[in-house]
C-alpha cells in the first residue's frame, strides 16, 4: 500500500467519483472513416469486405457496412481538451503523471453505421491504489455509455486507467 | 454472407482459430492515424524509457484489442454477434513482437433466443507471454434459426 503523502488520490478525483459527464457528440460517421479503420486494424492484409463492401454487407444479418465494435467516431476532433504534460511531451513527468491503458471490458448492443451520430457520456466510478514495479500505482475505472442518434445504446465501456 | 461456424458446432474446451500480426511502427503509425491516438510513449523511444520501458517506444493497448475482436470475427465470420469483450493489458507489446490472439470456449449456453458462447482470450507475444488476458461472449448463428 502507498503511504498518505504518497497517495495519487486526488480532491478533484473525489469530487468526480460517481459524476457523469454531459454528452459529448462526434461527427457523423463516414464510410471512409469505417474503410480506414478496417484497413489499419487488418494490415497489412485487406480487411473483410463487410467493412468497405455495401453489396456484400447488404448480403449479411446487418444489412449494410458496419463499423468495426471497437471503431472510434470521436478521433480527429477539432476542439480538444488540454492533454496532461506527461503525454505532451516527450520526457515524460514524474510520479503519478504517467500513464498507461490497463485494459477495457465492452458490452455491446446496436451496431455503428455510417450516418450514426454517437454521443457519450462517461463517469469515474471507482479506484484502487497500490504500490506496484511501477512504484505508487492508482487505478482507476471509467464507465462511458455510446448511444446512437436514435437514443439506442450501442456500447458500455469500463476502462482501467493506469498512473504512476 | 459468412457463416464459418454454427453455435452446435462447438464444443467447450475448444481452441479457436488464432489470429497473428508482427508489430511495429507501421502498424502502431496506421493505428494512431485512424485513432488519433498520436501519443508519445508510441511514437518515441525517449519517451518510452521515460515511461520506464526500456526498450523504448511500445505498441497501444486499443490496438490489441482490436486485434481480439478481428480473431473472434474471422473465426465465426460475419453472422457473429460479439456481445462483450474485455482484457487487461499485463505485458508491453514492443517493437517486432509477433502477437498472436488465442481463444478457448469456456461455456455454452441459449439466452433470450441467441445462442451465446463464452471463451476466454489472450494476446501472447513471440515467448508465448500472456500480454492481454481476458473475456468474451459471442453469440453464433444456429442450425435452427435464431
Amino acid at each position: 500500500m502507498t503511504t498518505e503523502s504518497e497517495t495519487l488520490v486526488t480532491q478533484d478525483l473525489i469530487e468526480r467519483k460517481g459524476k457523469f459527464s454531459e454528452p459529448k457528440v462526434a461527427p457523423p460517421i463516414a464510410l471512409s472513416d469505417i474503410r480506414k479503420w478496417a484497413i489499419a486494424v487488418y494490415w497489412p492484409d485487406e480487411p473483410p469486405p463487410m467493412y468497405w463492401d455495401e453489396d456484400y454487407a447488404k448480403t449479411t444479418r446487418h444489412g449494410s457496412i458496419i463499423a468495426p465494435l471497437d471503431f472510434n467516431p470521436f478521433a480527429w476532433p477539432v476542439h480538444r481538451e488540454p492533454v496532461p504534460a506527461a503525454r505532451a511531451s516527450a520526457d515524460g513527468a514524474g510520479i503519478g503523471t504517467r500513464g498507461m491503458n490497463g485494459g477495457q471490458t465492452e458490452e455491446y448492443f446496436e451496431p455503428m453505421r455510417a450516418g450514426d451520430v454517437i454521443s457519450t457520456t462517461t463517469g469515474l466510478t471507482e479506484w484502487v491504489e497500490r504500490t506496484t514495479r511501477l512504484g505508487p500505482t492508482l487505478f482507476t475505472t471509467t464507465e462511458t455509455r455510446w448511444t446512437n442518434q436514435n437514443c439506442e445504446l450501442v456500447k458500455v465501456r469500463k476502462s482501467i486507467g493506469i498512473r504512476y | 454472407m459468412s457463416v464459418n461456424v454454427y453455435w452446435e458446432d462447438v464444443e467447450v474446451g475448444q481452441e479457436i482459430t488464432n489470429w497473428s500480426r508482427k508489430t511495429d511502427f507501421m502498424h502502431w503509425n496506421r493505428y494512431a492515424a485512424v485513432n488519433d491516438e498520436f501519443v508519445y510513449i508510441h511514437m518515441d523511444d525517449v519517451a518510452g524509457r521515460a515511461a520506464l520501458n526500456e526498450q523504448g517506444a511500445f505498441g497501444m493497448g486499443n490496438l490489441r484489442f482490436a486485434y481480439l475482436h478481428n480473431m473472434l470475427r474471422d473465426w465465426a465470420g460475419d453472422e457473429v454477434q460479439v456481445r462483450k469483450l474485455g482484457c487487461q493489458y499485463r505485458a508491453i507489446n514492443q517493437k517486432d513482437d509477433v502477437l498472436t490472439c488465442v481463444g478457448t470456449i469456456v461455456a455454452k449456453r441459449v439466452e433470450n433466443d441467441e445462442h451465446l458462447v463464452d471463451l476466454t482470450v489472450d494476446v501472447k507475444n513471440q515467448e508465448g507471454q500472456s500480454t492481454a488476458p481476458g473475456e468474451a461472449t459471442v453469440a453464433l448463428p444456429s442450425r435452427n434459426g435464431d
